[in-house]
């Protein structure tokens, strides 16, 4: 799409509300688009009143999507919002990935990203205006046609209808006519209690190309004369190239090139297997750095003396300090390891660099960032440099790198080639060229009164910053606190009058990023688990301990209540069994989560989980159960399986024999319940991870006695 | 040297390493893409095609193993059960990120020709060697047992 087009269309405007929420507003040029001055690759005769959607004359609507799809269902929801708008007929919608561009900027972070579960969230009223603003203009193309008052036509499923002078026309044949017409600028909304299309649980529009095999992830890209590239990365997070020895390596037929990238050497190759035969015979003399002789179990040291001492103040409340020295002290310690994303598609990119052009496709979530990190590297102006948003073989994070990682190497390596250039990280390659979710060690105390009130609660966080060195630092970094570190436990909903966070952030060369669910993926462990310890220590039952503590939540009891009730909290759990539960606020959204759980030959059998959510108003419901189930999979991989650890500098794990996944034998029944809500639509990608894993540990309490408080769970901790 | 193999009904030649493994050769030679890379170490499935009706690990079967067989692909499952595991996916929409899936659905398609009504345990059984990052497995299951119910027939 040239920039000359977009610079004629919707750009949006955001103002920060008092509330913190955002307000969005599509303004659109007085001048709509003309028949014949069309996008890129659309016929002359399109329709497309602004960046968000294009009408063809045979009646195809074609909604541009700003968000990466990587599995959240984006590329379904944000259509369904359009098209409910535009009265659109839903078989003819589909959809495209937008490109790099300026008017496809988050709203509320000003730039083209996909995270943070703010997808619906953020994009939900800026499509919503996208589709009426069309919907306008083809009920004014109609109206003009048949010399009648815009106000008597009506719209659905596609056509435009005037029904005393029974005329009807289908947006398709309007198309042309309402390209010629101004862009109105004030469109009224439907009333969401008239949404005819939006809250029903509708089909994703890209399940048949899944399915069939002809979805394309960049993976999938080739082109002609293409080269595939494969990286020796230093074996530790501070290496460097000392010498290499290629002779072996470029002997391999098929072996192009060998060439030192910085970020590793890379052998440049025909295909994937001479890349990798000629990779294996390659002979680096690396130079290690600082990071030789890290390891994990230093490092959990280093952290636990870390704890010892208050470190940065994220949340003062009352006097912690003092009311610790009251009543009944509880202590204890939470430990989280390293975590790697391990998408199912491992990280690649294809770069086909020409002179004074690059075109790279590649799966990502980070497009601004990406698209400035690959002119810089390719040394080109941003026009000459096109991104092309390909799916997402998973994301959970990986995909959003402010350092563009495997791009710029991407791009770097293609330089060398002087050919279409397909950079592929293998899985040893995914696992072990870096980042992680940060290890975490969290020390935790809280006093109570003998009727179980309690009465302080500090809070003591260490592990790295995920966004401390990157250029989000001026806006995620107050006062030396990275507030994705804390997000969680600074703000802790329960009614607790003082309370201690603190935070300490030690430096350490392992690379680390967000991963699914973030900072609370640490806090909700550590704040649900331990909550459930005091529940134990003052025999309350934990249910009754929270409503205690969330009175003036409503969300959160609303979905503790919902979920308590569908996983019969009140009742016995079957014989042998025992239930958890545990609550969290995170992006938005709400979830309560209660797991059902077994021992089998002394490990967890998980049967049962069942998930409450209040994430406003739904716009695709069955989005939001996948999303769910999705996320308790996810949890329940990392409580019981993941761990990245260091031995000598060095990543232990390889592959998925040592970095397991979930199986299918292993997942339990999920039940998936949605709290009704008139709120706006809040994410769902992240939210219902957090608190599966205290939920699974607080019912191994139940049922065996013994805690968890160091994750992944080990079978002697249950013995 | 030059391979002669038999992909979805049609006959390819190749001249790649006989020790390449199968898998790049349907990607890169073949330009089949629907057969994933995930582990290059038959540990989670992606890479899952059929060689003689067996259900295979492309990216560690070298593809001289693979001559002489018939190989098929998603691009190339057909018969009642594959079109009914292709319907039950799409009706319950099982994909999320999709990556996995088509292998998902090689392997599944193996155990229905076997069980053509599976059991939960016959699904764990056979399905086991197939990662999800996504977890998308309780679909996965549903959709298997919905697939078994049209392919015989049912509704």
């Amino acid at each position: 799409m040239p920039a000359s087009a977009l610079s004629r269309r919707a750009f949006l405007r955001v103002t920060a509300t008092a509330a913190g929420g955002m307000l969005v507003a599509v303004q659109l040029p007085a001048r709509g688009k003309r028949a014949g001055d069309g996008p890129a690759g659309g016929p002359p005769a399109d329709f497309a009143p602004n960046a968000f959607v294009r009408i063809a004359a045979d009646g195809k609507v074609t909604v541009i999507v700003n968000k990466s799809e990587m599995g959240q269902g984006i590329s379904t929801s944000l259509p369904m919002v359009l098209a409910e708008e535009l009265d659109a007929d839903w078989q003819k919608v589909g959809f495209e990935f937008a490109p790099v561009d300026p008017v496809y900027a988050h709203p509320g972070y000003g730039i083209q990203m996909t995270g943070g579960s703010t997808s619906t969230m953020a994009m939900t009223e800026p499509m919503r205006q996208a589709g009426a603003v069309a919907r306008a203009m083809l009920v004014a193309a109609a109206a003009q046609k048949w010399r009648v008052p815009a106000a008597e036509c009506r719209t659905a499923d596609g056509f435009v209808t005037h029904e005393k002078n029974h005329e009807r026309a289908s947006y398709g044949e309007l198309a042309a006519a309402a390209a010629g017409l101004p862009v109105p600028k004030d469109v009224p909304l439907k009333d969401p209690q008239q949404w005819r299309l939006v809250g029903k649980p509708t089909h994703r529009l890209d399940s048949a190309a899944k399915v069939r095999g002809t979805a394309v992830f960049s993976i999938d890209v080739q082109l002609p004369g293409m080269r595939t590239a494969l990286v020796a990365h230093p074996p530790t997070f501070t290496g460097k190239v000392r010498a290499i020895r290629d002779a072996a390596a470029r002997a391999v037929p098929g072996v192009v090139d060998v060439v030192d990238v910085g970020s590793g050497v890379a052998v440049i190759a025909t295909g994937f297997w001479p890349a990798k035969l000629g990779r294996d015979k390659l002979e680096v003399d690396w130079d290690l750095g600082e990071g030789t002789g890290l390891s994990s179990e230093a490092l959990r040291e280093r952290y636990r003396e870390l704890a010892n001492g208050t470190g940065l103040v994220a949340r003062n409340d009352g006097d912690a300090e003092k009311a610790l020295g009251e009543g009944t002290v509880l202590r204890a310690d939470y430990e989280l390891p390293y975590l790697a994303h391990a998408p199912m598609e491992p990280l690649n990119c294809v770069v086909d660099l020409k002179g004074d052009s690059c075109e790279i496709w590649a799966g990502t979530q980070f497009q601004t960032v990406d698209h400035a990190a690959a002119c810089a590297a390719a040394g080109l102006r941003p026009e000459q440099v096109k991104l092309h948003t390909t799916f997402l073989g998973g994301g959970f994070g990986r995909r959003a790198n402010p350092a563009s990682d495997y791009i710029v190497e991407a791009v770097k390596i293609a330089k060398a080639a002087k050919a279409p250039l397909q950079l592929i990280w293998t899985r040893t390659d995914d696992l072990r060229a870096g980042y992680y979710r940060p290890m975490w060690h969290s020390r935790i105390a809280a006093s109570h009164d003998d009727k179980g009130a309690i009465l302080g609660w500090k809070h003591t966080i260490v592990g790295q910053s995920i966004i401390a060195g990157t250029p989000f630092e001026k806006f995620l970094v107050k006062d030396g606190i990275d507030g994705t570190s804390v997000e969680g436990a600074d703000d802790m909903p329960y009614a607790i009058p003082n309370v201690l966070v603190s935070l300490h952030t030690p430096k350490v060369p392992v690379p680390t990023l967000w991963w699914r669910s973030v900072g609370h993926s640490h806090t909700a462990f550590v704040i649900e688990s331990f909550l459930d310890e005091i529940a134990a220590a003052t025999r309350q039952d934990p249910l009754a301990l929270r409503r205690r503590l969330l009175a003036g939540h409503p969300r959160h009891l609303g979905v503790l209540e919902l979920a308590a009730r569908q996983a019969d909290w009140d009742t016995p759990a079957p014989a042998g069994r025992a239930r958890g539960l545990a609550v969290h606020h995170s992006f938005a959204s709400y979830v309560a989560t209660v797991v059902e759980v077994s021992l089998e030959r002394g490990w967890p059998r998980v049967h049962r989980v069942t998930c409450a959510v209040d994430c406003g108003r739904t716009i695709n419901p069955d989005t939001v159960t996948a999303q769910l189930e999705g996320a308790t999979g996810f949890g329940l991989t990392a409580a019981l399986y993941s761990a990245i650890t260091l031995a000598d500098g060095r990543i232990e794990q390889s592959n998925f024999h040592d970095y397991r996944m979930l199986r299918v034998y292993e997942m339990p029944a999920v039940a998936v319940h949605v709290v009704p809500s008139d709120e706006p639509p809040t994410g769902v990608g992240e939210p219902g991870v957090p608190p599966l894993a205290p939920a699974l540990c607080n019912a191994l309490f139940r049922l065996t006695g013994k805690r968890i408080r160091r994750l992944p769970i080990r079978k002697e901790d249950l013995a | 040297m030059p391979l002669e193999l038999q992909v979805n009904g049609r006959r390819a030649t190749v001249d790649v390493d006989p020790a390449t493994p199968l898998l790049w050769v349907l990607r890169e030679n073949l330009h089949l893409m629907g057969t994933k890379y995930g582990c290059g170490a038959a540990q989670c499935g992606a890479c899952t095609v059929h060689l003689d009706g067996n259900a295979m690990r492309s990216c560690v079967l070298p593809v001289a193993a693979a001559a002489g067989k018939a190989v098929t692909t998603i691009e190339g499952l057909g018969g009642a059960a594959g079109a009914a595991l292709q319907t039950a996916w799409i009706e319950l929409d099982v994909p999320q990120c999709g990556y996995c899936q088509t292998g998902q659905i090689m392997s599944a398609a193996v155990l229905l020709r076997e069980k053509p009504a599976p059991t939960d345990a016959d699904i764990d059984a056979c399905m086991g060697g197939n990662v999800c990052r996504c977890a998308t497995y309780q679909r996965i299951r549903n959709a298997i047992h919905r697939a078994a119910a049209l392919a015989t027939g049912g509704r």
